[in-house]
């Protein structure tokens, strides 16, 4: 374990809690304001307490960037979290959904359903994304965690890999197959928040929800199981159901953020780094500022999506790689990051 | 002696799947058909064979086999049989040169190959210099190449999500590594450079024995290690470089065929004429997969992409049920 508990007195822990707040807020303002059609900002507040504005305005402010806010929030939350237990699980610093193919099994099974079934309502396809998130995450859990024996991560991130471009392989023969969808197909892989609005999410909320509270009763098993397989069950707690648990969790953060937006990655990687940084080896502690954070980042790399190109926009998984790629060079050139 | 007997019936293996291959078609022939055909003499069934068949078997032998050379060379350097010009970007970074050369100057073969061989090129030497900490380890090229890869992947998409509709396609098909080469005015170009190439793998292959040894073993033996290692590493990155210029990516056969060939083979480390002739093979049939099994044709390089990627899971489930 890299940090011990002594550095990160509990003061430090609600600093960072209250700090983390503050920054959720600010982007969610930022959020809200920013965005291709410049509204100024008393009209976005007029717009938000339902007083007359101009209607273009209020579809801009109310109908789009509040649904979009709130879906960033969830889907950051869904996608850091997950990164949080994976890499809890498999005591892996490198993990990440997005890495390690689990959110290629989800949009692999969507692109399935998209042109094999002619799925085009998320609804139906919620549960091709579920299903896809639990048969990758069960093939990394195989290959990561199974005998609960420790996993070199770079074995674990390639396993990621080769998932990926196993599935992505396929997706491209369909494209080959079904060159119409091609481009409505290219849109959903990159992962982005245009046009998500209620109709899309609403189905799917409520299985983010389950999965973040699986996760955080999940919490002190999860530190009982950091100690080892055999120290966790002295300490009375039941290893696999910890593990199928976590599995199931994931399944729902990851399948039911990528059902929303697409495949994301390099969330679930950074934000339990900083998390983990900041609050130490707890996991409780982990996934709370995860919890905070994690909308932090996305929020901040979806206002970042609108404004480079503007008023195009640019795919916020395509920021996220951006931004995360780096970090996880940065990780593994850290010699230290491989002693999760 | 065991070498020779031991590549023997890979070869021998690699021509019957040839001669297979020249007798599927639209228009099917016997073997006895096929083998007066390459003699030239027997008129329309000739130019099917030597024309229209023949090149692209031949793109696929010579292909696979560069492919499998540059594994071998990668994988006994990085001394990780998981060390491939697949893993660390390569193809990410070809794909990006020739999606911007088509964008900004549109498609021709002379643009294509030079955006392929310049994006890969500077894929590679970025990420060597970013794993570069006194030295380069092989999984921190690995988890470097990784990622970079998914910073040009991002980049890829958004490309061509700008681009038209017209250049997405073209780049999109290129992008998934197809040997659909029909004449040989396409083949002979990159032939003749891969075996350009030949003599300076024959030159490597003593360096890399001694470097196989160990660092210190090598250097006792009078290697320069780090110009030594750079140079294969080069020779192992330019044929990746030629072939993918040619066909666009094709994954996993550098990774995939040096392992094949030395688990047929009973020496120690991973030998060069094993892989070569397992990596045309390999290739030669992932083609024919590519082309008879799906309803609809597709490029090999999905093919290779597909076996290539349950391949590479196979290996790393096995590794960790025996950690």
């Amino acid at each position: 374990m890299p940090h011990s508990t002594v550095q990160h007195p509990v003061a430090t822990r609600y600093l960072a809690l209250g700090a983390g707040t503050v920054a959720l807020l600010v982007v969610v303002v930022a959020s809200l304001a920013i965005g291709s059609r410049p509204v100024p900002p008393d009209v976005v507040v007029a717009a938000l307490l339902g007083q007359d504005v101009p209607a273009g305005d209020w579809r801009a402010v109310v109908e789009l960037r509040v649904p979009r806010t709130v879906i960033g929030c969830a889907v950051g939350i869904a996608l850091g979290v997950a990164g949080a237990l994976i890499q809890a699980v498999t005591r892996n610093p490198l993990a990440d959904p997005g890495i390690l193919g689990v959110t290629a099994g989800s949009s692999f099974f969507v692109a399935l359903g998209v042109v094999l079934l002619g799925l085009s309502s998320p609804e139906q396809y919620v549960w091709l994304a579920l299903a896809g998130a639990l048969v990758a995450t069960v093939a990394v859990a195989l290959v990561g965690g199974s005998g609960g024996a420790r996993v070199d991560p770079v074995r674990l991130t390639l396993a990621g890999v080769a998932l990926t471009a196993v599935l992505a392989g396929v997706v491209s023969g369909l494209r080959i197959a079904a060159p119409r969808t091609f481009n409505a197909l290219l849109t959903w892989e990159t992962g982005s928040l245009v046009d998500r609005g209620w109709q899309v999410a609403g189905p799917v909320l409520p299985f983010i929800a389950i999965g973040l509270v699986t996760a955080l009763l999940l919490g002190g098993s999860l530190n009982a199981l950091a100690l080892g397989d055999d120290v966790a069950t002295a300490l009375g707690s039941t290893v696999w159901v910890t593990r199928v648990g976590a599995v199931l969790a994931v399944t729902l953060l990851a399948g039911g953020a990528t059902a929303i937006v697409g495949p994301i990655s390099f969330i679930g990687l950074m934000v339990p780094h900083v998390a983990r940084w900041i609050a130490g080896p707890d996991q409780r502690w982990i996934i709370a500022l995860t919890v905070l954070l994690a909308p932090v980042l996305l929020l901040t790399a979806d206002v970042l999506a609108r404004v480079v190109l503007w008023p195009g926009e640019m795919p916020v998984g395509i920021v996220t790689a951006f931004v995360g790629a780096p970090v996880l060079i940065a990780l593994v050139r850290r010699q230290k990051a491989f002693a999760l | 002696m065991s070498a020779v007997r031991t590549a023997l019936p890979l070869a021998a293996a690699t021509v019957a799947l040839a001669v297979v291959a020249l007798m599927l078609g639209d228009y099917p022939l016997t073997v006895p058909q096929v083998l007066t055909a390459l003699t030239g003499t027997s008129g329309f069934e000739s130019t099917m064979v030597l024309e229209w068949r023949l090149p692209r078997v031949t793109a696929a032998i010579l292909f696979g086999a560069a492919l499998a050379i540059s594994g071998a060379l990668f994988q006994t350097l990085t001394r990780n049989p998981l060390g491939s010009p697949d893993l660390i970007g390569f193809a990410t970074g070809s794909y990006t040169g020739v999606i911007v050369v088509t964008v900004v100057l549109g498609t021709s073969v002379v643009t294509t190959t030079a955006g392929a061989l310049l994006g890969g090129l500077g894929t590679a030497i970025l990420v060597y210099l970013l794993a570069y900490r006194r030295g380069v380890q092989g999984f921190r090229l690995i988890v470097v190449g990784i990622g970079v890869t998914a910073m040009l992947h991002a980049l890829n998409t958004w490309l061509l999500l700008r681009a038209q509709e017209e250049v997405a396609m073209g780049a999109a098909i290129w992008g998934t590594g197809s040997l659909s080469l029909t004449s040989w005015s396409d083949v002979v170009p990159a032939v003749g450079v891969l075996l350009v190439t030949a003599p300076l793998v024959v030159w490597a292959s003593r360096p890399l024995r001694q470097l196989e040894l160990g660092d210190d073993a090598a250097a006792a033996h009078g290697v320069r290690v780090e110009p030594t290692r750079l140079a294969i590493i080069g020779l192992g990155i330019l044929l990746t470089a030629l072939v993918t210029a040619a066909t666009g990516p094709i994954a996993f056969v550098a990774l995939a065929a040096p392992q094949v060939a030395k688990r047929l083979w009973t020496g120690a480390g991973i030998p060069l004429v094993h892989s070569a002739l397992t990596g045309a093979f390999l290739l030669l049939g992932a083609d024919l997969l590519a082309q008879y099994v799906p309803a609809q044709p597709v490029p090999v390089g999905v093919v290779t992409v597909v076996l290539g990627g349950l391949y590479l899971l196979g290996v790393l489930i096995r590794e960790a049920r025996r950690a």
